[in-house]
Parts: C-alpha cells; structure tokens; sequence
C-alpha cells in the first residue's frame, strides 16, 4: 500500500536518513500528482493503484533532476507514460505540468547540492520534454488507434460485403439451381428476370419470357378466380395465391403450372415486385388424366366403365329442374357363355370389342353413353331433356337393330341378341343409382325369361316382385328361427265311399309385413339358398305329430295318412332317410301312414343313388307318390323302376273336365294312366276337384282318392278332425 | 421481407455507435468524428458522461475480480464494444491464467477491432452476435470453444441492456442467457437510471435524445425493473447498488457526483 498522504503542499520534514527522505517526498510527491490528475484520466484503477502506477515516473523525474550531465529523455518518457495510462485528457498534461512545476524541486531538490536557478531552469526543461513526450505520445496513441479503428471499419465492411456477396451468391444459386420455375415482375406486369428453369419450361428461349407482361398470359382455361386474385396481389390486397394455371409454350403447346404469385414489398411495406412460382404439372395432370381415364373406362373395350357410369347415372339422377329426365337400357347379351364357353375367351372378348364399338355407334347425341358394367353386360344411359318422344324405347330399338346385323368372328357369322330392361323417369326423383340400376336388372331378366332379343320396360309391380322375392330370401333364416311358419292340412278323400282317407301337410309363412305366404312364393327361394333342408324336417317333423295325434285321439277310424312334400333338394340330401326314421320313431307313427310326395320332374333322369334313400324308406312302408304327374315328359316304362306307389295325377287333368261336355280324349287318357297305374300296383290320387260331377266322373274312371276344393280348402288341423268326425258319425 | 440470419446488415460509418462513442468518451482514438460530435452533443446535456463510463469500468473491474476469487474463470461478455484498457480479459487473465473470455457485440466495427486485438489470445475471443437473441450466442463455434457450460460462467451485461428497448424482450433474453448457465454462475450488471443522476431527468432526458436520434434508444429503467433481471439469481452483498458502493475498495465519499449515475449488482444462480 503506498503511504496515505499526510497533506498536500505540507513543508517536507528533515528525517535522518537522507535515503528514506528522498523515498518519502517522492511519495508524498506522487500523491500530489495523482489527486491532481486522477479526476480527469480514464483509468479504471482506483485511486491508490493509480499512484502507485505514478512512482516509478517520480523517480525519473527525481533522478533527471540531478542527473549529470543533464538529460530530459526521462521526461519524455513520462510523458508518453502519461498517455499510456489513459491520462490523455489534455488537462491531465496542464495539471502534470503544474505539479512538477510547483513540487519537483520541492520535493525532489536536494538542497545545497545545485544552485537554486540551476534547479529551476532544468525543472522548466523537464516540463518542456514531458510535454513534448506527451504531445508526441498522444499523437502516436491518436494516430495508431485512428489506423486501427479505420481498418477495422474496413475489415468489417470487407466482411459485410463478403457476406453480402455470399449471399447474393447463394441466392443466385437458388434462382438459378432451383426446380422450380421463378421468375420477378413488376407491378405492371413487366417481366424482370426468369430463372433457367422458368425458361426451359416455356420451351427454352429466354426473349419468349424477357420482355413479356404477365398479363399476356391469359388462358382460356384459367380458373375463374385467378386474374381477381392478381388484380388483388399488385393493389396490395392480398399477399400471395395459388392457383393451377395453364400458359401457352412458345410452340403453342399447354404447359400446366401450379403457379404460387406472392407480393414483395419494399422496407416502408409498399407493393414493389411480384414473385412467381411456378412448378411444371403438364406431365403430372396428363398422368393424372390417364389414370382418371384408365379408372373409369373399361380397358377391354374402351368404354366408359361402371364408376364412370355410376359418376354420370348419379349427376343424372340429382340434376334439378323440372323436365330433367333420364333413360337407361340394361343390356345382357342373350347366350353370351355359351359362345364364350365353345369358341374360348379369346373370341368372346373380340365379340364383346364389336358389340362395344356398335353399342357406342347408338349413343352418339349429346347426352348419351354407352358404358360395360362387366362380362357381357352394358348399359346405355340417356339424359336429353324431356321433350322427344319415348327417347329411351328408340334407343333400345336402335340397340337390338345394331346387334341384329350378325358379326363375323374367325370366318364365322355369329348371330348376337340381347336383353334390354329399360328404365326412365324424373331426375331428382328418390331413387338411387343402385336402385335405378337393380329395376333395370330385374326388367332385363323380364326380358330374358320374355324369349330375349328384346326389350322390356320397368314396371313398378314386377320390380316389387322381384324385391320382395329378394327380402323374402334374406327373411327366410330368420323366419324358421321365429317360428313364422305353420302348415296347413287339406283332406285326401276316398273316391269310393267319400271317407276322409288322410290329409296333405301344406306349408305356409305368416309373414309379418307381406301377411301369410303360399309355398309357391318361398319354396324356390329356400330351394335355391339351401334352407329347403332344415325347413323341409320341420314340415316333416311337425306333420307326423299332427298325423300321430289324430291317430291316437281317432283309433276306431282306421289309420289316417299324411302326406309331406319333398323338394328336389331335400332328395338330394344325405341325410333325408335318417331324418325320416328320426321324425317316425320319435313320434311313433306307423310308417305306413306316411306319404311323402315326389314331384314326377324331380325323378326325370333319376338314377339309382338318388332312387336308393326312397327305395329305403319304401321298404320300410313309408309311401312315395309321384306328384304332379302327367306335366313332364316322363318314361311310362320308367315307373316299373321307381320305388312308387302313388300317383297323383295333375290339376291339369281334372280341369279338362270341368268342360260340358268332357272332352272324349281327356277321359280316354285319364282312364289310360288309371289303368296303367292299377297294372302297376299303384294308386291314383287326383287333386283340384271342385265340383261333384267332376268327382264322380273320377271314381267311375277309377281314381282311388281325390282332394280338392269340392271336399275341403286347406285349413288348421282341428278342420280335419271335425271332418273326421263327421265321418265317424 | 424478414432479413434471413445469414444476411449480414451493411456497414455504415457515417451512423454513430455507441461503442466508439462509450470509446470517445473513456478518451480513446477508436472513433469517427460522427461519433465524437454525438458524444458531445450527450455532453452538452450531461457533461460527466465520461466519469459514468469510468465508473463502469472501475465497477467491472471490481466485479471481475470479485468472480475470480470466487472461482468463476470463465466470462461472457455481452455488449462489451470496442476493446479498450483495462477489458475484462485483461483484468481476469491477470487475477486467474485459467481465465477464459469470450465477447459479444453486434456492432461488426467492434467485432473486427476485437478480433484484432484479440489476435493470438487463445483464451478470448469474440463472436458477433446480439444480445436478444441469446441463441446466437451460446450456439456459436466460439462459445463452444471457451465455455464449458457445466461449470459456472460469470455473464456480464455492464452497461447494455439500456440500450434494449421493452418490445425486444431484455428480461426474457436475459432469462434464456440464465437457463442456458449452470448453476453458481455470476451475472455482473449495469443500467442506466433516472434515479442515480445528478441532474434532473429533463436535463438527462436531452442526452436520452441524442442517443435516440442516432437510433440507438437508451433506456432508462427504474431500479424495480433492473432488480427484475436479477429473476433466478441471488443478488451478492451489498445488492443492487449505485455504481461505486458495490464492494468499494476506496473511500465513496471521495467519488466523482457522476460515478453514482447507475445500479450496478452482482447475482449468483441459485
């Protein structure tokens, strides 16, 4: 620490040691000249630290004082000290000045050892080295940072604009390297610069671009919105779009663009240039447009395919207005598998190819199409405006009159017709494509099952039919499981004696919207799904209870048959003779009593494994009738074979007899097949008697039993007991 | 548009800086007439300016020194302008050999002359960069060079964050400069403030609008809103204090009117 003044200006006391005098007063020395100066340096020593960094420079000026010969260099040196030290306020020299003048010989004199003037006159020329040190000092100091401070601006813009450069440079290399077509205009539209790519996209000349307005762009296909939206951009409305945009090349082909235009302004926010964007979609919306097209047209014919029709159908279908109307013809070629079967798929396509080209040959107006929904079938669609007479009924005609010319195939002449089911009406009406689609369906089939080769229209009844046919058959598990089903019983009739003989099981569906269901309109539906089986056992089940009971609670009229139906399916069925002695032994009916009817079409053709479960069950007593017979074509010779005992004889029959007079050959044949059943040992039942000369012209030609509405209606089980009864008494 | 972060602004000496004014005014030689005559239009209105700066200097000093003895050797400087006498490298590189400085400012001027005095120092350096964007500065080459950040830093904001104006978020920078330290990390502040002058606000108000007109607003804060940078740090004795009565080392009575024209503090991180 250096020692704390004692006061400025104090006389300098006399110690001993003149050594340790001169050390003080170059102390006291320094303090003084520090608390003069220190309030106007820049240091950021402290004070004390401040003198300390004085003493070394007493010391000069103390030993120059004296020093011989005399030199004013340490002077100089303390000068330039000065400046060194941050004491470069040019008070800091007038306040050293005045220390040294008024303190150096003071403090730092040795008194007796030089005159007084001497010690003066160096003391003034200490003073004038000091200050040239200083001077000198400061000049250096001024001129070396101003050179520094210079260079470094100088380095720092260097820097700047080498920076600014690269960025410009990477700039550049975006604009220019970039996939992207840019391209910079002026608010009026006035092209200022286009990248390379921007060029190459407009065919690769750069004055096809250069020197352009945007406003010559104008596409005919521009969307709607684009030229508002630019008005909006250059007004500064708006800050960017996008838009897809077509332009015309310099060739005059189309280039697609998804175009991105944004607004620049400048530092103060005021529109200055226009940025386009621009990325070449031509190849993408042409792959686009393949795919589309490739998705909606039928790749073997060309033709448009069943989305793009449904697409249409739907516009069709939802188009307002009041006399939008539309047509549609359902084509299904008629014995299209059989052509494509013999002559291999190879020329049914060729044909499908031929019928497709002439199909569309029919539907060349406005508004019409001719589309492939799959394998052989197409469909024609209209939709011209109400007003023409039966549009729809001459483009069916139209259609079947092209298909009539024959189509020559590997040097054959193949003769082509078709189905057509025509459906049209309203447009905004409350029908879907699909249901429009499925009328059209089920009125071609009308068609179809008509002979063919024409063209039949949609009428609600049948369609009706056909949907319920088809609720019907999704109903029918369901109905089984419910319970929905009852039979009914209709007397057989003895011919001789007019005793109840038995009672045939009639099976009904009590539906519960379409209200009780005869077995013509759900049998061939539960035939075709397979359902014949399980519900065909519960006839069969429910029937022999009936006939047990009967037998039981009648036991002195002898043994009442019951007669069951069997379908084709059911005969089919492997397990139809187990079911059967199941359902017997069970009830514990007498087989005998059982008659299961066969119809004659379901025996054509039959060969011993489908004969062998009924021979089984006839061996057993069960009875098989051969139901309906007389309407196939059955092999007389052929019924030796069958295990058959019964045959009931067709309505057709007897309704030959309801005739006055009787047809002389109807009986002739009924008397015929009477007798070559008698031969046979079979029984002859005839159904649909309904009056009582035709049942007694029956039994004089020899029919052993009869049902019909002359005896009794089907009806619930206890009408065939009262009848029973009513025998019995 | 937004000028993307690798475009550099341009360099313009015919506008003032603050550094080379703070310069002129310590009674450096780094400085451009445009410079000197704003910093003696500020002294017109407040004459002792350069008794201010000094006295930052000599708190920063203090401070530094203060860092070192509590083992903290490693320095952020932010804002620290045109290297002059008495730079805290100088001041920490002499108190500890283990000391590591590196600097920031966003003036490219101070950066250039920095990296030249700085040349051959291995344990400084300095990297441009701007105090609201704190980021920039931790994710620098040079910050990844000088500082370990798990050990404690003593980040130093002496007399910059009143030249952050409120809309850029000063206290939020600083926050993110405080998460990114470990803890026992020092920030050493200064800040201008009405209340520490010697002059009424309107005559100060005058030099307020010197440095507003050269578009570097200075903004005087009230000692609560300073204490507020002090968010997550313990604020070491004597507290937020006028510039010389933080750890004097010579009597206060002694100092200059004008040494007393701000706050200065020292925190710790919890």
């Amino acid at each position: 620490m250096p020692a704390r003044p004692s006061g400025s200006g104090a006389e300098p006391e006399e110690p001993a040691d003149p050594d340790l005098v001169l050390e003080d007063r170059i102390r006291r020395f320094a303090t003084i000249w520090s608390r003069a100066i220190f309030p106007v340096t820049a240091t950021s020593l402290t004070r004390p630290e401040f003198e300390g960094h004085l003493l070394p420079w007493v010391r000069e000026l103390s030993g120059a004082l004296h020093r011989r010969p005399f030199d004013t260099q340490p002077a100089h040196r303390v000068g330039a000290a000065l400046v060194d030290a941050h004491c470069t306020d040019p008070d800091a020299l007038s306040r050293t000045l005045g220390v040294v003048d008024s303190y150096l010989v003071l403090y730092c004199g040795r008194p007796g050892a030089e005159p007084a003037e001497e010690l003066r006159a160096r003391c003034a020329r200490l003073q004038h080295a000091l200050a040239a040190g200083f001077a000198r000092g400061l000049r250096q100091r001024t001129l070396t940072e101003q050179e520094a401070i210079a260079r470094s601006a100088l380095a720092a813009r260097a820097a700047a604009e080498e920076a600014l450069h690269a960025t410009e440079a990477r700039f550049r290399a975006v604009f220019d390297g970039a996939a992207v077509g840019i391209g910079i205009a002026d608010l009026d539209g006035n092209i200022l610069e286009v990248n390379g790519t921007l060029t190459r996209m407009f065919g690769g000349l750069e004055h096809h671009l250069r020197n352009r307005n945007v406003t010559d762009w104008v596409h005919p296909e521009d969307g709607p919105q684009v030229w508002r939206m630019y008005g909006e951009l250059i007004r500064g409305e708006r800050e960017n779009f996008r838009v897809e945009k077509p332009y015309y090349r310099g060739d005059g082909t189309a280039l697609w663009t998804n175009l991105s235009v944004s607004l620049l302004r400048d530092a103060e926010g005021r529109p200055q240039y226009q940025l386009a964007l621009m990325e070449d979609t031509t190849e993408r919306r042409l792959l686009n447009l393949r795919l589309r097209y490739e998705a909606t047209h039928d790749a073997l014919t060309g033709l448009p395919n069943r989305t793009l029709f449904f697409e249409r159908l739907d516009k069709a279908l939802a188009a307002a207005g009041g006399d939008a109307r539309f047509g549609l013809c359902y084509l299904d070629l008629d014995g299209f598998k059989a052509i494509n079967d013999s002559l291999g798929h190879s020329a049914g396509d060729r044909l499908l190819v031929e019928v497709a080209d002439r199909l569309q040959s029919c539907a060349t107006r406005p508004g019409e199409m001719v589309a492939r929904l799959g394998g052989d079938e197409f469909v024609a669609l209209t939709t011209r405006p109400v007003g023409q007479d039966d549009e729809t009924g001459e483009l069916a005609r139209r259609i079947l009159s092209v298909l009539s010319v024959p189509i020559r195939l590997d040097g054959r002449e193949l003769t082509v017709r078709g189905s057509i089911g025509l459906v049209e009406g309203p447009a905004g009406g409350e029908r879907s494509p699909a249901e429009v689609l499925r009328s059209a369906d089920i009125t071609m089939y009308r068609a179809k099952s008509a002979g063919g080769n024409r063209y039949e229209r949609a009428d609600p009844e049948a369609d009706a039919r056909a949907i319920t046919r088809h609720g019907l058959t999704t109903a029918l598990p369901a109905a089984l499981e419910r319970g929905e089903f009852f039979i009914e019983y209709q007397p057989l009739v003895h011919l001789g004696d007019g005793t109840v003989h038995g009672a045939e099981a009639l099976v009904r569906w009590c539906h519960p919207q379409h209200g009780v269901l005869g077995p013509d309109r759900f049998i061939p539906l539960a035939e075709h799904t397979g359902l014949i089986v399980p519900l065909g056992r519960w006839v069969l089940q429910e029937a022999v209870r009936q006939a047990r009971f009967w037998n039981r609670s009648h036991s002195d009229g002898g043994p009442l048959r019951i007669n069951v139906n069997l379908s084709p399916t059911q005969l089919h069925h492997p397990g139809l003779v187990a079911d059967t002695v199941d359902v017997l032994e069970r009830s514990g009916l007498d087989p005998g009593a059982l008659c299961l009817e066969v119809t004659e079409s379901a025996l054509i053709g039959a060969d011993e494994d489908l004969l062998k479960p009924l021979r089984q069950l006839a061996e057993m007593g069960v009875d098989i009738a051969l139901d309906d017979f007389g309407t196939g074509y059955s092999n007389l010779a052929n019924l030796r074979r069958l295990p058959v005992s019964v045959l009931k004889l067709d309505r057709s029959f007897t309704q030959g007899m309801q005739t006055h007079p009787v047809d002389p050959v109807d009986l002739k044949i009924v008397e015929g097949i009477v007798s070559l059943a008698h031969s046979l040992q079979l029984t002859v039942t005839v159904e649909g008697v309904e009056t009582g000369a035709q049942a007694e012209q029956l039994r004089e030609l020899g029919c052993d039993t009869a049902q019909g509405w002359y005896y009794a209606r089907p009806g619930a089980p206890d009408r065939i007991h009262s009848l029973l009864l009513a025998d019995a008494v | 548009m937004e000028r993307p972060a690798w475009a550099p602004s341009g360099i313009d000496i015919s506008v003032p800086s603050v550094s080379r004014i703070y310069d002129y005014y310590l009674g450096g030689s780094h400085n451009f007439e445009v410079d000197r005559e704003a910093a003696r239009k500020a002294m017109e209105f407040v004459p002792g300016l350069p008794k201010v700066m000094q006295s930052n200097r000599a708190f920063m000093r203090r401070a530094v020194r203060f860092a070192v003895d509590e083992g903290v050797t490693q320095f952020l400087d932010i804002g620290s302008g045109i290297p002059t006498f008495g730079n805290v490298h100088e001041v920490a590189q002499a108190a500890s050999p283990d000391a590591r400085v590196l600097y920031v400012d966003h003036d490219p001027v101070a950066v250039a002359h920095s990296e030249a005095v700085l040349a051959g120092n291995a344990a400084a350096a300095v990297v441009a960069a701007d105090l609201r964007k704190p980021a920039d500065v931790l994710g620098s080459p040079q910050a990844a060079r000088l500082l370990d950040l798990d050990r404690p830093v003593a980040l130093l904001l002496v007399s910059v964050l009143h030249f952050v104006e409120e809309q850029d978020e000063p206290h939020r920078a600083v926050a993110e400069l405080r998460d990114a330290l470990p803890s026992g990390s020092l920030l050493i502040l200064t800040h201008a403030s009405y209340e520490t002058m010697p002059l009424p606000q309107e005559t100060v108000g005058g030099a307020v609008g010197v440095y507003r007109d050269i578009r570097n607003p200075l903004v005087m804060r009230p000692k609560d809103e300073v204490a507020r940078f002090f968010d997550g740090f313990e604020l070491v004795a004597p507290g937020l204090v006028k510039l010389p009565e933080w750890r004097p080392e010579t009597p206060v009575e002694q100092e200059d009117p004008y040494a007393f024209s701000g706050f200065a503090g020292v925190g710790r991180k919890a």
